[in-house]
Order: structure tokens, then sequence, then C-alpha cells
């Protein structure tokens, strides 16, 4: 059941920014040998291969990078981590040059030191703008070199005007070019690591600058509002729009019933905000935070991710009906919605497969129409008074929500979406010291949520909580009993593409809640259910050119995408900085919390239940789900004006 | 039916690719003739190239923004390019751009109006013997003087009266 | 000069025959045992370069020839390619063979896109004569050349650059190691010569490599074309003996009486009429060729200012020392000039200048602040406190 060999794209970025050239650096193993280095004077033995930096780093031996990410492939430009290396006439980039010769290294030289400091007097002569007066004060590795290198003045002069007007024109990433140290960060992640192609560089020498197609505003070219770039840009040249002001002002006005929904991926980030060291989720002192700081209703997102799974799960065995039962055409294999940058990056790229798309709407949706109908009418309170407000981990869903056609619930279904940063500020503001709340639960009706909901923010999630509810759906028995704790541990890890077969050996009777949608399982009895998982857009492309050349991964029936690598924990509105290692530590809080939960399956969440007894009467995918939790898509491509 | 505009170029882009490779590697010289041809690469032909080589737009744009002769702003039938490093700046390059400037009514860096001509600066041509020098597309002029400026604008009025309803004239071998 | 291993007495063909018959680490044997060095100015002996990519195991090698020539003051491969066309291409057929490529790219910078159309000529003919294509000289030997046009940027001229322009990217260097020679045009070695250095070749492999050696310094071998221009009364191309000094130079080109010579180009060294007596040769004063003379006449901060402001614009804009550095500066030059630069921010420029020297990512930035430090070193004591507007008299 591994994972099938998937085509590479074509290479498509500058060779240049490849560590080693074009390849990708061997494997150790595979180019053998090891080799001696020194490092100032202490001895350390590495694979062939490795660069400076990394040995360095492993002897704890600190050298400053700005262009470096452990993301990204190697690109060599910013020259800050310059070393000398014996024999040689000039400096050398530590993060790009690979050790196959037993060196001698010397990391702090005079030469290195003055290179060192000149370079960062020349960054510093081209940023405009003050440090107190940035978003990005006390978390910006420009700041951080000026202040290692002991900056004192501007040795070149700096930057009295701004060069470069500030480019808001995206819901979701806005662009200051003035802040830009041309680190190409962004550009390695949108093309190597996003595959999505909105930013290079343009123009040569001093007059290059990171620019879309056309030098055009970002919101008028091809981006799927990933963040990532915001993720991994040094200094405060990229960042989200930031609503705290609008949000602020609804909490301030008394007229205002003002909720807001928590996804699991910031509760279990946003620490870092405090600093705590990543994987230390808050989700129950965030609730005393958010009261705190004055929100009326503090609910749990996992409410609408279970209402997903219903929803979107039932949408699968419909599909899975009209192709064995029906023996009609059914678009498979049905792909995942819940993250909004992938549903834009396929409305781009591969608009001829929107209808495999689930028209399930993402959780902050489907809870934003929940919120001004169900809980409205509930509750007795006007529609039209009620400030929906999603803390999510994403940039997207600022874009997300403002799609025009998100509005059935007769309103904007949710008014703002805030990403894990700007709720940071906003609780740093409040002077509210979140680490330290006391902790306090969800808000009633959608209390109860279960760790079905809380997995969605990892890689694999939806795939897991999906496979609970319906593996115990259809076939009556517990997902215990197939897997141990009911962890579908296939389905988990930070593999680019990961592939799963799942027989349907036997069958249950169907349960009530679906009993009007389906007469039987009978067709599904012998069947096999093929799964994929991909997380950040280029595994997506890699399973879409798979699926479109009639692959492996065309026979599956179903996939869950997910725009960000590591899923939702490292979506671009996350804390900065990013990592593997930070993605991994917040997966298992994710994880931990979801073993902790006394529901795990969306199926048995209560209070979803309750909502489709008392509001969503026709039972998931029913008329009223349709109208409220369902959406459509737009054909975009790739073609601008 | 009459084939758009828009068809024609990309059909001729996708002809191009068909020859020169569906790969990066056909990226200058594919740039390179449509430059030639139409005096420009514009949004479309980018996007028509993006595609048809497996890349980006924005990487098109931003290959051809690094190179001088290539770019995305529209130039005139004749580009003239004055060399203004240093042989040729000693041999007295500054009154032979007045001239040019004087001559077309233009800066440097603009397209008379109708767009017959761009005037645009170079870097050491490798004419540094027979300075001051000067490209008109792929002509090279050598030692030319001020005087001499009006007789070369008129020699290429003189071809573009005589081809102006071709598309292609002195521009590729 | 019949003695005198120069080009004018060359004519292509011998040369290729003569390597078609040897094994090919003889071919390079002959072409180390000449001491030629790269002639396009970083002096890289091409033997070894060769010996490197013909080591390299891979399915496919590649020869290119550099005629992107664009240092200031440079024009050589211009007159080479013009008139010995054949022998450059015979130098990247005698190249193929040595390392084992089938496929040689001869890169002409835009500029020289009036040279196409013979040079492709020049190829058919050779191609007809069996010297060119499949079983060239009825030997088990195919190469072919094609020519890729550049389009305008200073920087290809720097190898890994003109690779990744070769692969349709912005011409900006490559971190080094992996070097070309290992992992170059679409990541198989790749042997990139100038012009000059292919045809040198041809020639050695036909009179051998002693020949060659005959005259020269012990570490700088063999006749090196020069292009002269600036204040001479006769400027052009020659061909001179690496070893002569500047003075002799200067006394065949016309050019007594100058104030200072910009060696090897913008990116060379500016030599003060104090230091004519020393050598050109990569022992002494390295170059690609380039000789620019400055009559007594000439203000050296226009000199200057117009290299900076070639640098500045022909910067790739990749690293930052090279990026900012060069606009810092210019700007330094203009401060200069207008009488408005303290004695201690132009020694924080000098320092700057001594770290890009040290941290650029490539031989641009390396080298772009040559001229600055050079003509600050010999000339400082005519810019200080100058007011604004002061001509030279």
């Amino acid at each position: 059941m591994s994972t099938p060999a998937l085509q590479d794209p074509a290479r498509r970025t500058p060779a240049s920014q490849h560590s080693l050239g074009i390849k990708p650096p061997p494997a150790p193993e595979a180019i053998g040998g090891q080799v001696t280095l020194s490092i100032d004077g202490q001895e350390i033995k590495v694979p062939l291969g490795t660069t400076i930096l990394e040995a360095a780093t492993k002897m704890g031996i600190h050298i400053p990078t700005l262009c470096h990410h452990p993301d990204l492939c190697v690109a060599g430009v910013c020259r800050v981590c310059s070393v000398e290396v014996e024999g040689m006439r000039t400096l050398q980039a530590a993060c790009a040059f690979p050790v196959t010769a037993p060196i001698k290294v010397k990391t702090h030289t005079q030469k290195v030191r003055t290179a060192r400091r000149h370079i960062v007097d020349l960054l510093l002569s081209d940023h405009y703008g003050e440090c107190y007066a940035c978003r990005r004060n006390n978390n910006c590795e420009l700041q951080s070199l000026a202040r290692e290198h002991g900056v004192d003045f501007f040795r070149f002069g700096h930057p009295v005007k701004p060069a470069h007007e500030i480019d808001g024109s995206s819901y979701s990433v806005v662009r200051d070019l003035n802040k830009c140290v041309l680190c190409r960060r962004c550009v390695r992640t949108c093309i190597d690591l996003q595959e999505v192609g909105t930013i290079e560089v343009v123009g040569r020498s001093d007059r290059s600058h990171i620019k879309p197609f056309l030098d055009k505003p970002l919101g008028e070219v091809v981006c799927i509002n990933c963040g990532q770039c915001i993720n991994r840009c040094p200094t405060g040249a990229l960042h989200a729009q930031d609503y705290t002001d609008e949000v602020w002002a609804a909490i301030d006005n008394p007229a205002k019933h003002v909720v807001i929904q928590t996804a699991p991926s910031p509760r279990a980030a946003i620490g870092e905000c405090f600093g705590l060291p990543a994987g230390q989720a808050l989700t129950f002192e965030l609730n005393t935070a958010l009261r705190r700081a004055g929100f009326d209703r503090v609910f749990d997102t996992n409410f609408s991710a279970d209402l997903t799974i219903m929803e979107e799960g039932t949408e699968l065995l419909l599909r899975l009906k009209k192709a064995l039962l029906l023996r009609e055409p059914a678009a498979f294999p049905q792909f995942t919605s819940c993250s909004p940058g992938w549903v834009k990056f396929l409305e781009h790229f591969y608009p001829e497969y929107i209808p495999n798309l689930s028209t399930a709407k993402s959780p902050q949706q489907m809870f934003g129409a929940v919120i001004k109908t169900y809980y409205a009418e509930k509750h007795g309170i006007d529609p039209k008074d009620i400030v929906t407000v999603a803390l999510m981990p994403c940039s997207a869903k600022k874009f997300e929500c403002n799609r025009p056609e998100m509005d059935s619930s007769g309103f904007k279904d949710v008014d703002y979406g805030l990403t894990t940063r700007e709720l940071a500020k906003m609780i740093h503001e409040a002077g509210i010291d979140l680490p330290r709340m006391p902790k306090s639960d969800f808000d009633a009706p959608f209390g109860t949520a279960t760790g079905s909901g809380v997995i969605f923010g990892a890689t694999g999630g939806v795939m897991e909580a999906a496979l609970r509810t319906v593996i115990e759906l259809v076939t009556g028995k517990k997902v215990e009993d197939l897997f141990e704790h009911a962890d579908i541990k296939p389905v988990r890890g930070f593999e680019g593409v990961r592939y799963v077969e799942l027989p349907i050996t036997e069958v249950g009777p169907v349960p009530e809640i679906l009993a009007h949608l389906f007469p039987h399982w009978a067709f599904l009895k012998g069947q096999t259910l093929k799964l994929a998982v991909a997380h950040g857009t280029a595994n997506a492309k890699k399973v879409m050119e798979d699926i479109k050349r009639g692959g492996p991964m065309s026979k599956c029936h179903f996939i869950e995408f997910m725009g960000c690598p590591g899923g939702c924990i490292g979506g671009g509105g996350q804390p900065i900085p990013t990592s593997p290692e930070i993605r991994e530590a917040r997966a298992r809080a994710i994880y931990a919390e979801d073993s902790a939960y006394a529901v795990r399956k969306s199926h048995e969440n209560p209070d979803i239940g309750r909502i489709y007894q008392e509001f969503l009467k026709e039972g998931p995918c029913g008329h009223r789900s349709h109208e409220l939790l369902h959406t459509h898509y737009t054909v975009r491509g790739k073609y601008i004006e | 039916m009459l084939m758009t505009e828009r068809d024609r170029v990309a059909g001729e882009i996708k002809n191009l690719a068909d020859r020169l490779g569906h790969n990066r590697t056909a990226l200058m010289p594919i740039l390179q003739e449509v430059k030639a041809k139409y005096h420009r690469v514009d949004s479309y032909a980018m996007q028509v190239i993006a595609d048809e080589l497996g890349i980006h737009p924005v990487e098109v744009y931003s290959t051809s923004s690094f190179y001088a002769f290539l770019g995305d702003r529209p130039q005139g039938k004749f580009v003239i390019r004055l060399c203004r490093t240093i042989s040729c700046d000693m041999e007295g390059k500054n009154r032979v751009a007045r001239q040019l400037e004087n001559d077309l009514g233009i800066a440097f860096g603009e397209t008379t109006r109708d767009g017959k001509f761009t005037l645009e600066w170079a870097n050491c041509m490798g004419m540094c013997d027979q300075g001051p020098a000067m490209l008109v597309n792929d002509k090279v002029f050598t030692k030319v003087t001020p005087e001499r400026v009006h007789a070369i604008l008129e020699d290429c009025r003189k071809v573009f009266g005589q081809h102006a309803t071709e598309r292609k004239e002195v521009h590729l071998a | 000069m019949s003695q005198l291993p120069t080009f004018t007495s060359m004519k292509a063909e011998d040369g290729l025959r003569k390597a078609l018959g040897m094994p090919r680490p003889d071919l390079i044997a002959e072409i180390s045992a000449s001491g030629l060095k790269g002639r396009g100015g970083a002096g890289f002996p091409t033997g070894v370069k060769w010996n490197f990519a013909a080591a390299a195991k891979a399915d496919r090698k590649y020869v290119v020839c550099n005629a992107d020539e664009g240092e200031p003051g440079t024009f050589k491969d211009r007159v080479i390619l013009q008139d010995h066309a054949d022998l450059v291409f015979e130098g990247m057929t005698i190249a193929g063979k040595a390392i084992g490529a089938k496929e040689g790219i001869l890169f002409l910078r835009g500029e020289y896109t009036y040279l196409k159309t013979h040079l492709e000529e020049a190829l058919a003919r050779r191609r007809e004569a069996k010297l060119l294509g499949k079983e060239i000289l009825g030997q088990d030997f195919n190469f072919d050349i094609r020519i890729f046009m550049g389009s305008g940027a200073y920087i290809c001229g720097e190898e890994t650059a003109l690779i990744e322009c070769l692969e349709g990217f912005r011409g900006e260097p490559r971190n080094r190691p992996p070097f070309p020679v290992n992992t170059g045009f679409l990541d198989r070695p790749t042997v990139v010569n100038n012009v000059e250095t292919l045809a040198w070749a041809a020639c050695i492999l036909q009179k051998g490599s002693d020949w060659f050696k005959s005259v020269g310094t012990e570490k700088s071998t063999g006749i090196k074309i020069f292009s002269v221009s600036g204040d001479c009364a006769k400027p052009g191309v020659y061909e001179f003996p690496l070893g002569i000094t500047v003075k002799d130079l200067l006394q065949q080109v016309g050019g007594a009486g100058a104030q200072a010579v910009q060696m090897g180009g913008a990116s060379g060294l500016c030599v003060p009429a104090s230091e004519f007596g020393r050598q050109i040769a990569f022992e002494d004063i390295p170059t690609g060729g380039s000789v620019i003379v400055f009559g007594p006449q000439r203000d050296m901060l226009d000199v200057l200012h117009n290299f900076l402001e070639f640098f500045v614009d022909e910067s790739c804009g990749q690293c930052t020392p090279c990026r900012l550095g060069n606009r810092k500066l210019l700007e330094g030059v203009e401060m200069l000039k207008a009488g408005a630069c303290s004695m201690a921010y132009l020694q924080e420029l000098c320092a700057l200048g001594e770290s890009m020297q040290l941290a650029s990512k490539c031989g641009l930035g390396q080298s772009s602040p040559n001229a600055f430090l050079s003509v600050m070193k010999h000339f400082r004591a005519e810019f200080m406190g100058r007011t604004h507007g002061f001509v030279n008299a």
C-alpha cells in the first residue's frame, strides 16, 4: 500500500537557487563517505556534501543567515553567512558551500566581521522604516542581524522616504517593498515550495524588486492567498491584511453580538507568540482570554469541522452510490474543499476539475452560516447584529470569507477572518497574559467538539476524520476494531503525498440519519476505497498532473488536499518563524488533543445530532444543508488580462 | 473566419516552441524572435510562452526584465542604442546623444509617438576603438558624429517608407 | 614577426586533423604543456579545465564558447570572430574531442548580432567540409555547433550566469562549487572557454605547445590579443607577448604621455604612470586584454563615475554587496565630484570596496571595486576638497 511514485513536474526554479547547482543535495548515504572539517579550530566529521552552515549548526557554532530558510533550497544571495575558508581568496557563503574536502573554516575573523557588518549596513541603507513602527518589531531577522552585529548608526545612510507604494489590493497578503531585503525567500516559497508562481524577481541590479506578473497589484494576479511567503519573510515586507481594528470596533459597539470561532491550529500555535515553545496548545486558556478581550461568545470550529465531515462524507457516499449502484457518471476522485488556498489553486490551474471538488463549504464558512441562522434563531438575536469572527491559521480564509457567494445566511456568513498573529496582537494589546489564563470551556450550543475536528489542523486530518465516520456509518463496526485507538496512522505524517487503500469487506445497516439517502450499503461491499492525502500545492500539483495523465491517483475515490505544507498547522497566518520542526511540534499538540477528547468521531458529536434534528431536518446533503452548507466554485483559469 | 491577432501570436509561439523545444531552454530564443517581429512581448504573449514551456508567466516576465534587449515595453521599429561606456564616452558620445534627442524629439528610454524610433543607452558594445558607436537594430555604426546622426535617421526613415506595410523589415538576419 | 606564435599566420584545419589522431589524454596534455590560461581574464589553466570535464562522467557534455564580450574596452573577440572564426570553431571542436562532448554552443552577445550571418556561413562551410557534423574527417567523432544569442547582459560573461541564460533563466551567477566542469549546462559537465582561448587551443594543436610558449613569461605563456582604446594614436587590436610592460605597450600604440591606463577593463586595475614599468601577465597585472589609455587631460573621477554607472547597471542584483555596494561607491564618486565627501566617509567606502571584493557572489562584484580602490589609492590627493564643477585643467 505504498504511495505510487509520481513524476516530478519539470524543473522550473532558477538553478542558482538550488543547492549544488541543480539537483537537490544527494542523500549522504548516496554519496557515501564522510569528511572531517575544522570550524574555528574544532573538528567535526560530516557526510560529504554537508554545507558549512549545517556542520557549524551541528557543532553549536552560530553563523548568521538571512536568505537561508530550512524549508527552501539554497540561494546564497544575501552573503551574510560569509566565512573564511583557508586557501580561498574570497569569503564563502556558508549556506551554499558543500564540504567535499577537509577544509579549515573560520567564522569570525576580522575580514568576516567587517564584511558581514558592511552587508548589514548596506541592507539597512535600502530598508525604509523604523523598527518601532513595524509589525515585525522584535520578530525580524534584519533587526536581529543589526543587533548581533552591533549596528549603532547608519553607516551608508537610511532612506527617509518610502520608494514604493504599499500594495494592499489582496484580501490576504500585503506587500511593502520598502522593507524588502531581496532575500528571495518569498520567491522560492511561491515557485518551489508552492508551485504557484505569483512573484519573481523583476528587473536587474539595484532596480530589481520582487513583483507579480507585469507589476500588477497582487489582488489582480494569480495568487492563492496561502500566505506561505509571509511566513518566510524575514522582515515586514510581507504581512497579512489586518482586520483587528474592525474587530475591536465591533467589540466596542454594544449593539453588536460578537462571536468568535477558533480553529485548532491557531490554538496549538498561539503560545509561540507569548514566548512558549512550539507544541503547547492553549485551547482553553484562549477561551478565557477571548472573553476577557470582549468577545460575547467563543465557539469551537471543531463543531463545524464535524459538520463538514457529515456533509462531505455523505457527499462521498452519494457519489459512490451514483457510480456503483445507479451506474451513472460521478466525478471521482472527490477532492476536499476545506482549504481555501487549495480551492483557489484548483480554480486557477485545474478548473476542469471543479466538479471533483466537494461542494461542502469549509468549516469556517459553515460555522458562519450556522451562527447567523440556527444560532440567531435559537437565541433570538437578529443576525444583522451578529458579527462573526474566525480565528484561523490562514491568510486565504480572509479571501474565502469575502467570496461573494458566501452569504447564504442572508448576510456575510463570516465577517472577519483573523490570523493567529492578529489575535495574538489583540491579546497583547488587551494586556492579557495568555499562557497564565485559567481554562474555560466553549460556549453552548456548540460546546462539544470531537477529536475528529481537532485533527483537521494537520495534513491527513480531514481524511482521518472522514474515515472514522464513514467506516462506522458503513460497516457498523467500531474504527477501533480496525485501527488501534482509532488512530488511522497510515494517513498521518509529513510525506508530501500519501496513499491508502481501505477494503470494505463487510457492510452494516444504513444508520437512521442516512436512511433516506441510501437503501442499503450492498453496493460498497467488496469495494476497496482508494484514498490519498497531499499537502502544499506543489504536491497537489503532482497529484493533479498524475490524475490528468490517468495515473494511479486518478483511480482514487477521495483525496485530501491542503494548500499549506503540513496542513493548517503550517498555515500562512501562523506565528513566524516556521520550520519542519515547528510544524511537527504543532502537529503533536493537535494529535495529543485528539487523544484526550472523550468523543472522537464527528457523527457521535451530540451537538451535531441536535442540529440535524432541530434545524437541518432533511439530514446531511438535504435541501437546507445545500442552501447553507454547500457552495459552488468559479472557473478562474490562469490567464489574466 | 478571420484569425484574431491573439490567435496569430499564439500560433506563432506554438510553432516556435515546437521547433525550439517545450522547455525553458527555448525561452530566450522565443523571446528574441517575438520581440524582433512584434517589437514587444506583451502580456498575452508572455502567458502563451509560459504555457508552452510549462513555466509561470511571472518567470517569463522576470527573465525578460533581466535583459536589456528584452523587457515588456513596446519599442519602435528602429531601436537606436548609443554606447555610453568609457571609450565612447571619451570620444564624445554626449554630443551624439544630444543630437539624437534633438533630431528625434525624445529622450533616452523613450519611443517616438509614431512608433518608429526608440532611443536607448547601451553599455560597452565592443567598438571601443571606433567610438562613439551605436546600434540601429542589429546594424552597427562607428565613429558617429553629431552631423552624421541626421543622415542615419533619414536612411532609417527611407527603409521604413519603402516597407511600411511589412511587419518585419531590417530586423532578423 | 613570422617566428612569433601569432594569429595572423594561422589557418584552421591542421589542428583538428592532428587532434583527432591523438588519444584524449595526449590532447589535453598538449594544451596543459602550453601553459594556456583563460584569455577572458580569469586566467584559469585551460588544460586543467578540460581535464576536469573529461574526467566527469555523464551522458552528455557541452563545449561553450563565451563570446559575450562585454568588458568595457574589450573588442578583440569581435575581431577574432570576424577574421578567424574558423580557428574558434576548430578550437571548440578540439575541446569537444578532448572532453567527449558532441555539442558546442557559441554564446554570442546580442550586440554582435550583425556577426551572426557570417558565423552561420562559416559553420555551414565547415559542415560541408566534414569539419563539423557526423564522422568528422571520416573519423568516429561527431560534433556540431550552434549559435545562441545573448540579449544584453554583461553578467552573462560570467560562466555560470551564461549557463543560466542558456537554460532560459535570468543571467544570475550560481553558487560555486559545484563548478560547470561537473555541473554545467542542463546539469552536464560543461567547458566554458573564451573565444580567444579556443582559437589559441586550435593553434597550439597545430604548432605544438613549444611554439606557443616560446614567448611570454614562465607563468603567463604565449601571445595575448589586446584591445586598445582611449587616448592613444593607434587604437585597435594588437598581439603582444604576455609579460610586456605597460610602458612598452603604450609606446607601440602611441599612448605615451598617458596619466594612467585601465588594464583589464572596468573590472580591472587602474595603473598610474608611476607603475608603467609593471608587467602585463597573470602574476603581475592580470588582464582579459582591455587597455584603456587616459591622457593627462582626463578627470579620473569622470572615468570612475562612468565605470561605476556601468556596474550599477550591469550588476545582476542578486547578492547584497554588489547590488547595493556599487550604488554606494557611485554615490561616493558623485559626492567627491561635488566636493562633498569627508575623508572619513571615503575611508568607509574603501573598506566597503574591500568587503565587496571578499564577499560578493561572483567575479563582477568581486572586481567592480577594483577601479574605485586603485583610483582612490593613486589619485586621492586630486579629489579631496574639490569644489563643485571642478574641471581638471
